[in-house]
């Protein structure tokens, strides 16, 4: 009899339809797949099976007995654990009280941290994840953070875990390091869903895949009989055209950063420490590294948001350190941010507002430096709708009703209008499906063979490597020596990323020498 | 229960939600007039009567509803941009400080310029109360809620002792107000005997060209982007900062003005009363417009016709005019829920 199973699972959201008919079923000590791109539906049904939403119709059961819809207890009671894509951690306190948290009678007198404590060791010795029950969170790294994630869920005595996208967090290192872990678990007999879109690890690790695809079930496989290619069609549906690198030859350095520092300040942890990089004329540089080393605020000062401490930022030859972000798009620099919604569009304001606004005051889209040309506006959209392939109604709906590849291509359409020098491409990709992705990517080789220099901060290494003609490595705010792509490799990339301070000290003083 | 964004909303229905919230909400005051005994139908009669029933009645509901459109207009254009102004109240009475002391004798022009002086004057100063609230909020984040909202009291307490000291007219039998605004600089009356005066048309311009600004010009965008999305606004190199000074220069001018269409119209002269709340109703205004500059227009008309009809319905039946107030708090709450609703459907799971 399977662990768990689901039952013609129907959800949808107001027109959007996130789960039809999904059936599935976990047997013991099996890791099952869930495959699919950002959209498919794969966080909404494991909702569903958290109690985190309520299914429109279809049933749930754990070892035979049916769950009750829409509670969260209940799922934790039947044995299901959830590790969450975004961490649920307090920062601000212990790895212990992070764990016990809600585990406690509120109307027990005292803790017993000490029991705690004990289980706690007891299970991380059994899989293999090593944690200090004392630190506070908020000092631990990324890869301690998810190993007190699994934690927490096995000290609920989990034993069907839901994993969503583990690894995206992770180097390759780390990622070893956690099926290593998965491994232990299987052997004791839990049972494990695997949410992923990589599909290299899916290999290595499952033993089953369901794919999804448009929230429906697109297929399901046994994994050894499965390849890369098939999944991928399977997850995609169709043929991806992947654009070619081409490696042309780099011109002349557009920018330039000399002992460039910045933030320091609480929140901006790590700062960057005097970094030094240039980027030539057709040629792309990836930054890779783990999130949160720093590459946001290197992305805020190349975009003019944020001011650096010392060093000096040259664009062209030009010292452009005290530019503001109006002045650096003028002066012909491109900007992608990380964050679509946060920082590309104002959602709330049509698309042709949107196409304009890195061009206020400017002719012909303000008469006088203020007045609003409306027609201009329309026409100048409408050109970047159709050249982008922007795919909308019509150019007056909000912005936040855009998918995110088309938002991506609204952002692209204006960034790339001005025929910039240098773009800066932060996180260009994430959370698109490949068709966009391949449009996206497209763009950026075609910016490249124009004479653009871009500068690719990804967490994506499949996407540092395939696009980059050098990359080179954040880590904790300091930036590595640039390899060019031929003669770097996957392991080293890794290594660096993981951060052995040593090394990243030595690759340091390196590119301070050269 | 869930509310899910609505891809589309028919016309119909952004006009019939905000009327049948009204509808709604004077259903809900008419339980009170029940209480009182009277009957519900007659006492709605008296009220509509008081604020339309009479050429007079019009007059006297379209003087209360000018200093209440600037106000509104106020609070409407810095709450677009998420600036929150509260202080309304205190840029009025700036305002009107500012026209008793050019006003009353220290320049004499002719009519033609000794009116748009006073509204410049009043305009400058209720702008200018803000700036210290501005400086705090830009340099120090300090939330501009608390600070202008504090400084109403301030304000008015230093009117208060103007009016007791040297700005006391001699000539006022001892009530604490100050001289009359001399002769050229008053507001001449539209309708002849009623207090009506042209303050209400510099309003409706006021409100038209809020409008205009907010529509076509480049500081409506920058101010529109920095509310909807100060992110983003900042990344595509817009200054917050420079649109938060603006922003709170025309709100705080704005509110000036309704200090201005007061001491120089309505009243004549300045006291601690020539404001009943306008700074504090005209964020009610402004709420029930949804922030449109030109809904203010009407909006302001619909509160002063309720607070006006409800005085004349008191005076004629035994119901206290503090119904006046329940219609008022009722209309913005239930109105601020249709709004609500237009915007996303209610999903029953």
């Amino acid at each position: 009899m399977p662990v768990l199973e689901l039952n013609n699972i129907n959800k949808s959201f107001g027109s959007l339809i996130a789960n039809k008919d999904i059936t599935l079923s976990l047997e013991k000590g099996e890791v099952l797949a869930l495959l699919g791109e950002n959209g498919a539906g794969k966080t909404t049904l494991m909702n569903i099976l958290f109690g985190h939403y309520r299914a429109d119709a279809g049933e749930i059961k754990v070892n035979g007995k049916k769950l009750v819809p829409g509670s969260t207890e209940n799922a934790i009671d039947a044995g299901i654990g959830m590790v969450h894509q975004h961490f649920t951690l307090a920062d601000n306190m212990s790895v212990l009280d992070n764990i016990m948290l809600g585990t406690e009678s509120l109307l027990a007198f005292r803790t017993n941290k000490a029991k705690a404590k004990e289980k706690i060791h007891k299970l991380s010795q059994q899989f293999g994840l090593a944690v200090n029950p004392d630190t506070y969170v908020a000092d631990i790294s990324v890869g301690e953070r998810q190993r007190v994630e699994i934690l927490k869920v096995l000290y609920r005595n989990a034993k069907i875990l839901v994993l969503d996208e583990p690894t995206a967090v992770l180097t390759p290192q780390e990622v070893d390091q956690l099926f290593k872990t998965l491994n232990l678990m299987l052997a004791q007999g839990l049972s494990i869903i695997f949410i992923s879109h990589k599909l290299h690890e899916i290999l290595q690790i499952s033993h089953r895949v369901v794919i999804l695809r448009r929230g429906k079930m697109a297929g399901e496989v046994a994994t050894k009989n499965a390849d890369r290619d098939m999944l991928a069609q399977m997850m995609v549906g169709r043929e991806i055209e992947r654009p070619k690198v081409d490696h042309l030859t780099p011109g002349k350095i557009v920018i330039e950063l000399k002992d460039l520092s910045a933030g320091g300040h609480k929140q901006q942890t790590p700062e960057l420490k005097q970094i030094r990089l240039q980027v030539h004329e057709h040629e792309i540089v990836g930054v890779a590294g783990v999130s949160g080393n720093g590459q946001s605020l290197l992305a805020d000062v190349l975009s003019g948001v944020q001011a650096s401490s010392s060093g000096n930022l040259y664009f062209m030859g030009e010292n452009i350190s005290k530019k503001s972000p109006r002045e650096l798009v003028s002066m012909g620099i491109g900007r992608i941010p990380e964050d679509r919604h946060q920082d590309g569009v104002i959602g709330d304001m049509a698309l042709w507002e949107n196409f304009i606004i890195e061009d206020l005051r400017k002719l012909p889209f303000w008469t006088f430096g203020w007045l609003l040309n409306e027609k201009a506006c329309r026409n100048y959209s409408d050109t970047l709708i159709k050249t982008h392939d922007v795919r909308c109604n019509n150019m007056d709906i909000q912005a936040n009703l855009l998918s995110g590849g088309n938002m991506q291509k609204l952002i692209l359409a204006r960034a790339l209008s001005h025929n910039p020098k240098f773009i800066l491409a932060n996180q260009p990709v994430r959370g698109l499906d490949e068709g966009a992705i391949a449009a996206v990517h497209e763009k950026l080789f075609e910016a490249k063979r124009k004479g653009a220099g871009i500068l690719l901060i990804s967490e994506d290494l499949d996407e540092i490597f395939s696009l980059s003609d050098r990359i080179t490595v954040m880590y904790h705010g300091m930036l590595s020596k640039p390899v060019d792509i031929d003669k770097a490799s996957i392991k080293d990339i890794g290594v660096m990323m993981a951060g052995d301070l040593a090394l990243a000290k030595t690759i340091q003083e390196d590119s301070h020498a050269a | 229960m869930q509310l899910e964004l609505r891809e589309k909303t028919s016309l119909g229905l952004a006009v019939t939600a905000p009327i049948a919230a009204v509808v709604a909400a004077l259903i809900f005051s008419s339980v009170l007039i029940m209480w009182t005994g009277e009957s519900v139908f007659h006492g709605y009669a008296m009220l509509v009567k008081g604020a339309f029933g009479s050429v007079f009645a019009i007059t006297e509901t379209l003087t209360k509803a000018t200093p209440l459109i600037l106000t509104g207009l106020a609070a409407a254009v810095a709450f677009k941009a998420k600036f929150w102004n509260i202080g309304g109240e205190g840029q009025l009475y700036c305002g009107a400080l500012a026209a008793t002391w050019v006003g009353t004798g220290m320049v004499s022009l002719p009519m033609v310029l000794m009116i748009p002086l006073l509204l410049i004057v009043g305009a400058l100063a209720g702008g200018l109360a803000l700036i210290i609230p501005v400086f705090l909020k830009t340099r120090l984040n300090v939330d501009e809620v608390v600070t202008t909202l504090l400084l109403n009291f301030i304000i008015l307490l230093f009117v208060s002792f103007l009016l007791e000291g040297p700005l006391k007219d001699p000539m006022s039998l001892g009530w604490p107000q100050a001289a009359p605004i001399i002769d050229t600089g008053v507001l001449p009356v539209i309708v002849a005997k009623s207090r009506l005066h042209t303050g209400f048309i510099i309003a409706v311009i006021a409100a038209i060209s809020i409008w205009a600004l907010m529509r076509f010009s480049v500081w409506g965008f920058e101010l529109r982007a920095v509310g909807q999305n100060q992110n983003a606004a900042r990344f595509a190199g817009i200054s917050i900062n420079m649109t938060v000074l603006r922003v709170a220069l025309i709100s705080g001018g704005l509110a000036g003005l309704a200090g201005i269409t007061e001491v120089a119209g309505t009243k004549g002269y300045l006291t601690l009363d020539i404001s009943t709340g306008f700074g504090y109703t005209g964020i009610a205004v402004a709420m029930l417009a949804n922030l449109n500059p030109v809904g203010v227009i009407f909006s302001a008309v619909f509160l002063a016709s309720i607070y006006v009809g409800a005085d004349s319905m008191s005076r004629a039946i035994e119901i206290p005019n503090y119904i006046a107030d329940v219609i008022v708090a009722a209309s913005v709450l239930s109105v601020l829920i249709s709004l609500m609703l237009v915007k996303y459907k209610i999903r029953w799971r």
